[in-house]
């Protein structure tokens, strides 16, 4: 690691030494002072994610007095909850149930649910919970939480003022916010990317692609009449017929006169009858190679990585869906340098730290497409995900790379997940602003901009605008 | 779902025996079901009553991410139900000394149930029977409307959390008649009060003309009284009789304000609706004392439990198995509020004050710390007083009036602070406090509370318009659950809705003067400027203005 925060520090003299407006200065100072390292903190999927049992002083600093109950204190009876199944099956009546809400005048209830709980290697799977809220008018705390400390009872020694113990900020596990209870037992339903796929489609009328461009053999065949056959087959072909028999006819010399042909007195051979047979055709398919983009950047901490990733599980649920399962997707992660991760797990939990160079994600992206000749197979999409921030702040590096990516993909969506108020846009918006390409090349790259208070809502209205095809006012 | 053996109900009526020797009451008559984990996927959606009705929202996982206890009554996972007869849930492969302490603990429950007055307006009916009742009519409902009983369902569950509980208790818990006449109640109550708008000096003198007119004639003194009324407010006959007329029970809550008051509802066909609301109301009154009692109620179960086990006879060489148990369950977390650990706690410390006579005013006088700890006048009476505790007291009442310095000291209680470690990215706990007033405001301020919304008739009067207030609490309203709320409140009241609640419009640390650097973070000192506004539901657009 010393090696490469000599590096970091180097980058961040010469870019001083360029100039910076204070501002951007002390960003970039602030994460060069976070700090850390990109492990995955999260034990590896199956592992047992339970919180640590009575002998953790804080199992339990979380729990409300309302949370415990007798069947779990003193029957050892968890909450229960609908198996998969039956969740399965109810979930196309909630959505129908959701559609008839709209058609009487009411909001939609039904959420997909928020669904990250992808395992190591096991790509394409995502965990739905169909859920919904039940609105009432109830006092809000949060925000006492934020900024004042969270309260609660304790026992036994200390000073006042004595610390008794800490936990993680991100909570460990991977648990995907809002899961309900969490950890209190299998309750999920499990279902496929594809699914969500085609709720999100169907549930939340996202487009439908128009063109993706039919591009690779596949080992598929369809069974057409379109090859021909002398003697038997399924289907006669008359007009193919009728011409060997003339044909045949001619050469034996029976026609003398062509201006009178007298078809009863033809000689017809076993061999004249052409017909249409079945045959294998190989069949040519579009598909489809993502590229998902994160800054994990010091700066991306909480919120902005967790929309971002939601907001890729998504999209890359609606491709699936578009692609008929003909989807092949590649992680990577950026903060100065971009690296290429095995699968979503990693991509999704590895922890932020460093600076930002958002160029170098693009880059690696031209390079993997050059290097493996990914356009004449694949339609190619790139999604980015990122807080805004970036080291190169005129966006000297990040538009060449981009305009070059340009001339090869079906769609660049870049997301910049805001922390705080930021009038002023970030320095990605900025530049990508400056450099006109989202009005000039709208049909490729586009640009959602999220706030802080993000719903689920939002987010699938950001891939709407991510991947429609209509043109949108920039 | 089936009933526990003959075997094990044995060992029930065995515990309800030692049980009631010991002082509980309770209806002999219980029901004891073991219970699958396939059947409580049935029953928790269901907030454990076999019967209640079927709402499609009990299929799904509900988020609770916020104020999850503040969406109360429909998340309550208990064993035991408060119905006639009593029913309980058990897992089928408890031993026999296991069991011994749960049916204490269960039947303990119960005795809270079918004593303590906060439960009152539960004791005239079996729940579980009504539920069935409702279920069929709801069912019924559901065939002839399809899914817009649902709707009513769901728009009568978004305010049923604003039920007029206390109001309810304390309609039953007053005496029948106070011996007045209903002209003098509306002369005194509302017409000097509401119509008049008397000052008090006037309003005291009528009180002392009326006592003088009563002493000088008992028989015909309020006659008298009224005489001279008459030609004070020559209008009071008339607005009396007008009341007399369209005389209402002023509503307890919203909902029942919308039962009585709504044009929608009242509408021939919108009839139907009015019992799907009346269901659901019920419901949730049938639920407010469980959750206002949870500390007492399970600090009680705990008490009995422990207590009876020890004396139990039949459960001679369990006892090490059972230590372990039960300080799994009443032990005191390190961090933590566990109300069965706070709740049994209290009990024996106030047992043991009363024992030693300390519930005195003889004792509450003297300052010298020796004496106090010496203190005994062998009273004994300690039992006898939780018992009436357990009867009067909820956990606020419970915890205010009883949970003091010397129990904080006797226990090692404090109370537990969280901060943010920026650097290295981890919430510190640490010991904030150890005053019992802090610990109580902590505690008191994690009880169950939802908001105080009252309907406001002045503001009401203009174009049908419902006028709502959220009375300021310090507290703000979740956002986001506002816009559906109020549509299924304009939805059930049939014209536009107003709610009058207050926001934070900044918030900052204290700044402490003469520190140059503001406050250290995590400094409890928080300046918040609220600001009043205003919502309004109007052709289910919800706009917001501030006032």
């Amino acid at each position: 690691m010393g090696g490469m925060d000599d590096n970091l520090h180097r980058l961040f003299s010469a870019l001083k030494a360029r100039g910076l407006t204070p501002a951007q200065e002390q960003k970039f100072q602030a994460e060069l002072d976070a700090g850390g390292r990109h492990d995955t903190t999260h034990p590896p999927a199956g592992a047992d994610t339970r919180p640590a049992g009575p002998h953790d002083p804080l199992a339990r600093a979380e729990w409300s007095l309302y949370r415990y109950t007798d069947p779990d204190q003193l029957l050892d009876l968890a909450p229960a909850r609908p198996s998969y199944e039956v969740c399965l099956r109810s979930i196309d009546e909630l959505l129908e149930r959701d559609r008839l809400r709209e058609k009487d005048g009411f909001p939609r209830k039904i959420r997909v649910g928020r669904l990250i709980k992808p395992g190591r290697g096991t790509r394409g799977k995502v965990v739905v919970v169909p859920t919904t809220v039940e609105e009432k008018f109830v006092h809000d705390t949060s925000f006492k939480e934020s900024l004042e400390e969270g309260q609660t009872g304790g026992t036994g020694e200390g000073e006042e003022g004595e610390i008794i113990g800490e936990r993680p900020v991100r909570p460990e596990g991977g648990e995907g916010s809002g899961a309900g209870e969490g950890q209190s037992g299998p309750h999920e339903l499990e279902s496929n990317a594809y699914d969500l796929g085609k709720i999100l489609t169907e549930q939340f009328q996202l487009p439908n692609l128009k063109n993706k461009g039919k591009k690779r053999s596949l080992t598929r065949y369809t069974y057409e009449l379109t090859d021909k056959n002398r003697g038997f087959g399924q289907l006669l072909d008359k007009k193919a017929t009728l011409r060997r028999i003339l044909e045949t006819n001619l050469t034996l010399g029976r026609i003398s006169d062509v201006s009178d042909i007298d078809p009863s007195q033809f000689l017809i051979g076993p061999g004249d009858k052409v017909y249409r047979i079945l045959s294998r055709e190989k069949d040519f398919e579009s598909q489809a190679m993502v590229f998902f983009l994160r800054d994990y950047s010091a700066s991306m901490a909480g919120k902005p990585t967790e929309l971002v990733v939601a907001q890729h599980v998504l999209i890359y649920a609606w491709l699936l869906y578009q692609y008929e399962g003909q989807v092949e997707s590649r992680f990577i992660l950026h903060d100065t340098d971009a690296t290429e991760v095995e699968d979503f797990y990693t991509y999704y939990n590895s922890r932020v730290a460093g600076g930002t160079k958002v160029a170098s994600a693009f880059r690696l992206v031209n390079e993997i497409v050059e290097k493996e000749d990914l356009v004449r197979d694949y339609n190619i999409y790139v999604f980015h995900g990122t807080d805004g921030d970036d080291w190169d702040t005129e966006g000297d590096e990040s538009i060449p790379v981009i305009e070059q990516m340009l001339t090869y993909v079906n769609r660049v969506g870049i997301t910049i997940a805001q922390q705080g108020s930021g009038t002023d846009g970030t320095e990605v918006e900025k530049y990508l602003k400056k450099s006109g390409l989202l009005e000039k090349r709208q049909d490729l790259l586009r640009l959602d901009i999220l706030g802080e208070d993000t719903d689920e809502t939002r987010l699938i209205e950001g891939i709407r605008r991510l991947i429609s095809e209509e043109p949108i006012k920039v | 779902m089936e009933l526990i053996d003959q075997h094990t109900k044995s060992i029930m009526e065995g515990c309800k025996r030692r049980a009631q020797d010991a002082g509980l009451r309770f209806q002999d008559e219980t029901l004891e079901y073991i219970v699958t984990n396939r059947d409580l996927l049935e029953l928790a959606p269901k907030v454990m009553i076999p019967t209640l009705y079927d709402y499609w929202v009990h299929d799904v996982e509900v988020l609770r991410e916020k104020g999850k206890y503040e969406l109360y009554p429909h998340n309550p996972y208990e064993t035991v139900i408060n119905t006639r007869p009593a029913i309980s849930f058990y897992n089928d492969n408890n031993p026999d000394w296991l069991n011994v302490m749960i049916f204490y603990h269960v039947l303990a429950h119960v005795d809270f149930f079918q004593n303590n007055l906060f439960f009152k307006h539960t004791w005239e009916y079996d729940f579980a029977g009504q539920a069935l009742s409702d279920k069929r009519i709801i069912a019924r409902l559901r065939a002839e409307k399809g899914r817009w009983v649902d709707y009513i369902i769901e728009f009568a569950r978004g305010v049923d959390n604003l039920v007029g509980y206390h109001s309810e208790l304390s309609q039953m818990s007053r005496p029948f008649d106070t011996g007045l006449s209903s002209q003098v109640n509306y002369y005194f109550d509302v017409f000097l009060q509401t119509e008049k708008r008397v000052k008090i000096n006037t309003y005291v003198q009528e009180i002392e003309r009326y006592n003088r007119c009563l002493a000088s004639d008992h028989r015909q003194g309020e006659k008298t009284f009224f005489a001279v009324v008459d030609k004070k407010y020559p209008e009071f006959k008339a607005v009396y009789g007008k009341y007399l007329a369209e005389r209402r029970v002023p509503p307890r809550d919203l909902m029942q304000f919308l039962l009585k008051n709504s044009p929608f509802l009242n509408k021939g066909q919108n009839k139907w609706m009015q019992a799907v609301i009346e269901v659901v109301r019920n419901t949730s009154l049938f639920f407010q004392p469980q959750i206002r009692t949870k500390i007492m109620n399970e600090g009680w179960a705990s008490y009995w439990h422990e207590t009876l086990f020890l004396q139990d006879d039949r459960i001679k060489g369990h006892e090490v198995d059972f230590a372990r148990v039960n300080s799994a369950v009443t032990a005191m977390p390190r961090v933590g509020m566990n109300p069965y650990a706070m709740g049994m706690r209290l009990f024996y410390y106030i047992e043991e004050l009363g024992n030693k006579g300390k519930h005195s005013i003889a004792f509450r006088q003297i300052r010298d710390a020796h004496q106090r700890k010496t203190f005994d006048l062998g009273t004994g009476d300690g039992r006898q007083f939780i018992f009436k505790l357990r009867e009067n007291l909820n956990d606020f009442l419970f915890i205010n009036a009883f949970l003091d310095q010397d129990f904080m000291n006797r226990h090692n209680l404090f109370v537990v602070g969280r901060r943010m470690n920026q650097e290295r990215m981890v919430w510190e706990y640490y010991v904030k406090s150890r005053k019992v007033e802090d610990y109580r405001k902590m505690l008191l301020d994690s009880l169950y509370h939802p908001p105080h919304i009252v309907i406001d008739p002045q503001k009401s009067e203009t174009n049908g318009t419902l006028y709502l207030d959220h009375r300021f609490e310090e507290k703000p309203l979740v956002k986001d659950y506002i816009a559906n709320t109020m549509l299924g409140i304009e939805f059930l009241w049939g014209s536009p809705v107003q709610l009058e609640t207050s926001e934070i419009e900044s918030i900052e640390p204290v700044k402490k003067d003469g520190d140059s650097n503001g406050a250290e973070p995590g400094s409890d000192e928080l300046d918040i400027k609220w600001r009043r506004v205003r919502y309004t539901m109007k052709d289910k657009k919800l706009t917001r203005e501030n006032l």
